[in-house]
């Protein structure tokens, strides 16, 4: 087993995936020659040629609104929009035709699409580079959202989404597209959507995040885990969403943490809490406490730091539920 | 150095059908009297079905309707120049379209009375559901057909759109991609005038839609869109060259909706009678009438025997959605996904619950 970090591990998947389904193809800008700004792509169209890994013209919405043609005609694109916050581009494209095409047929057609976009802050990136767009997504009926953490679940969760007949916004952590390197299996596996992780196992509190934080949020857990035992809860996914992996840890622990970096009104954490509140409220032991983005536009690179969610951040909200 | 002309542009237009109903045989496409005829009954169907539709409307027995009355030609011209397994992508008023591709007529009055069933294409074919956002379709119909060509599939894709789609993005995106990867697609722009109530001067300051084309690289080109003939034979030189690997094509249909934008509009408020009736004199269905009739394929009985025909049609399709059952309602839960996820099915569970 080699040691592959995130970019690899999409780059693996894809490679697969179109090796084994001739219907599987990867088009968005510069992802053919360039293999992507980000090298996701690096070498496919070398392997797969012009029509299988196809640089398009510069146009969101003509990248997703076209791959909803194809998906219906019977291809399963995989497009790569190069940054999350020129996804919304395409909004009219997914809200009003991939997310019901399905629904709009009565299932004669059916929009088995991808959509890779590196989402989230932190690398120092320009204005607009870096959004956190989940839950716009996760709002919108007939669209699942992925959000995965690791070189591992990145990618036996892409390999899911390329074969999940529906469409699946993949938002990929590029905070952390090199940062993490682990062995991953070369031979293709899957990991199921809807299926949280446990990353830590604790007893005095849940966390609870998904993407680039996860790698934040097990480093605090870390930290103090000799004052306070956390369980960290990766969700992997966030439609759908592993609702039953959070009441078992709340239900143990009685006391949660939600992280995210996106802003905290009507940002994901709120279902979250609904969920807890809905299912698990006689459990809790202290009120739930969001760390997350502000209600502000992610600043640019030189005060972006105090916007994201840091270290320190999480650890105060630990705190602050465990003195409740 | 140089400062020079180094491209230059014409834009063809075509008419094969005077209004007067003379044609230049010349230009005729090969149509049979046989498919004259089906043209001519299936146009005189489609208007039978948009009167209908319109009163019932009024009634109160189906929900907002958007009529086709005067694009006809245009619509079911084209229509006849694809094959069934080329790929149709329809917008809201391509009622006719639906109708000449086999959308049982039952079905789209249940659309229009409130199911989106009636969506559903026939197995036979394949007609997408129509596009509700203005525009949005061409880029459908644009990778549909690139799925095609990609998979060597000879089958090409169809897309309607108002000349107010043509100020989209997506419709100007859409035509960008045909070009650049030359795909088997049919795009035509019914220029009916008018977008609600916004004239086609205020969509573009150039002369014609068609010319639009030019600046994605492929051939565009203006005809009478109330001359049945001059769209068949437009569409079917568009569809053979898309068929044979020759790429796109972009016609603009000039035409006229005779027709509120809808039934909740009242066009009097931004148009003159006047103007409406000189463009009836236009109108495409008499205009067939007049050259058939000169051709000896239609005669007062033949006519008379036509519009029975289609009535009688109508009414039985219009009893058949007046007797469909009420949808399921769990049909919305199950439709939205290949297996519903979790989130979905603890609502659903509820719902069938509670009701």
């Amino acid at each position: 087993m080699a040691k592959i970090n995130i970019v690899e591990a999409v780059n693996s998947a894809l490679a697969q995936e179109m090796e084994k389904d001739n219907d599987v193809i990867v088009m968005g800008e510069d992802v053919g020659v360039n293999g992507g700004v980000f090298r996701a792509t690096d070498n496919l169209q070398k392997k797969f040629g012009p029509n299988r890994v196809i640089d398009t013209p510069l146009s969101e919405e003509g990248i997703v609104g076209t791959a909803i043609g194809m998906a219906a005609y019977g291809l399963k694109p995989v497009a790569e929009i190069q940054f999350s916050g020129f996804l919304f581009a395409a909004f009219d494209q997914l809200f009003s035709h991939a997310a019901r095409i399905r629904w709009r047929s009565s299932n004669r057609y059916h929009v088995p699409l991808v959509v890779r976009t590196p989402g989230g802050g932190g690398v120092r990136a320009f204005e607009l580079h870096c959004e956190c767009p989940e839950s716009y997504f996760a709002h919108m009926p007939g669209i699942k959202v992925v959000c995965p953490s690791t070189p591992y679940d990145t990618k036996g969760l892409l390999i899911s989404a390329i074969r999940d007949p529906d469409p699946v916004i993949f938002l990929e952590p590029m905070r952390i597209y090199r940062a993490i390197k682990e062995e991953v299996p070369e031979k293709e596996y899957t990991i199921p959507l809807g299926k949280a992780k446990i990353a830590r196992e604790g007893n005095d509190v849940t966390l609870v995040t998904y993407g680039a934080m996860a790698k934040y949020v097990l480093q605090a857990a870390e930290k103090i885990q000799d004052k306070v035992d956390a369980e960290v809860i990766d969700l992997r996914t966030i439609y759908p969403f592993d609702s039953e992996a959070i009441i078992n840890s709340v239900k143990k622990t009685g006391r949660a943490v939600i992280v995210h970096e996106a802003p905290k009104t009507s940002g994901f954490g709120a279902e979250i809490i609904a969920t807890i509140n809905e299912k698990a409220l006689l459990s809790l032991e202290a009120p739930i406490v969001r760390v997350t983005g502000y209600d502000t536009v992610l600043p640019m690179a030189k005060l972006e730091n105090y916007h994201i969610p840091s270290e320190e951040r999480i650890i105060k909200g630990i705190s602050k539920v465990m003195s409740f | 150095m140089a400062r020079k002309i180094i491209e230059k542009f014409e834009i063809e237009y075509l008419q094969v059908l005077g209004e007067d109903g003379r044609c230049d045989e010349k230009l005729m496409p090969k149509l049979s009297d046989e498919q004259i005829k089906k043209l001519y009954e299936t146009m005189v169907l489609a208007r039978t079905f948009d009167d209908k539709a319109f009163s019932m409307q009024r009634q109160g027995r189906i929900g907002t309707y958007i009529q086709a009355k005067g694009q006809e030609a245009s619509q079911i011209g084209a229509i006849f120049a694809i094959e069934d397994k080329d790929w149709l992508f329809p917008m809201y008023r391509s009622i006719a379209a639906l109708i000449a591709r086999k959308q049982p007529m039952h079905k789209v009055l249940q659309y229009f009375g409130g199911d989106i069933k009636g969506l559903e294409s026939p197995k036979e074919v394949n007609n997408f559901p129509i596009s509700i956002p203005v525009g949005t379709q061409t880029l459908h119909a644009v990778g549909a057909a690139w799925a095609a060509k990609l998979k060597k599939d000879k089958n090409v894709s169809l897309a309607f759109v108002g000349e107010g789609g043509t100020s989209k993005a997506d419709f100007l995106t859409g035509m960008n991609f045909a070009g650049v990867f030359q795909v088997p697609a049919v795009l035509i722009c019914e220029n009916n005038q008018y977008a609600i109530s916004v004239p086609r001067k205020i969509q573009t300051y150039a002369e014609t839609f068609a010319q639009k084309a030019i600046a994605f690289g492929f051939k565009g080109i203006q005809v009478d869109g109330n001359d049945v003939f001059a769209v068949y034979k437009v569409v079917k030189e568009a569809v053979d060259n898309a068929r044979s690997g020759k790429g796109p094509t972009f016609i603009e249909c000039y035409t006229y909706r005779l027709a509120d934008h809808s039934t909740s509009d009242d066009a009097l408020k931004y148009r003159e009678k006047k103007e409406v009736e000189e463009w009836q004199k236009k109108e495409p269905i008499e205009r067939l009438e007049k050259y058939m009739r000169s051709k000896k394929l239609l005669d007062d009985a033949y006519k008379e025997k036509t519009a029975k025909e289609a009535k009688e049609k109508v009414e039985k399709e219009v009893e058949i959605y007046e007797k469909l059952p009420m949808p399921n309602k769990e049909d919305t839960f199950k439709n939205m996904f290949e297996e519903m996820p979790f989130q979905l099915k603890e609502q659903y569970e509820e719902f069938m619950k509670n009701g």
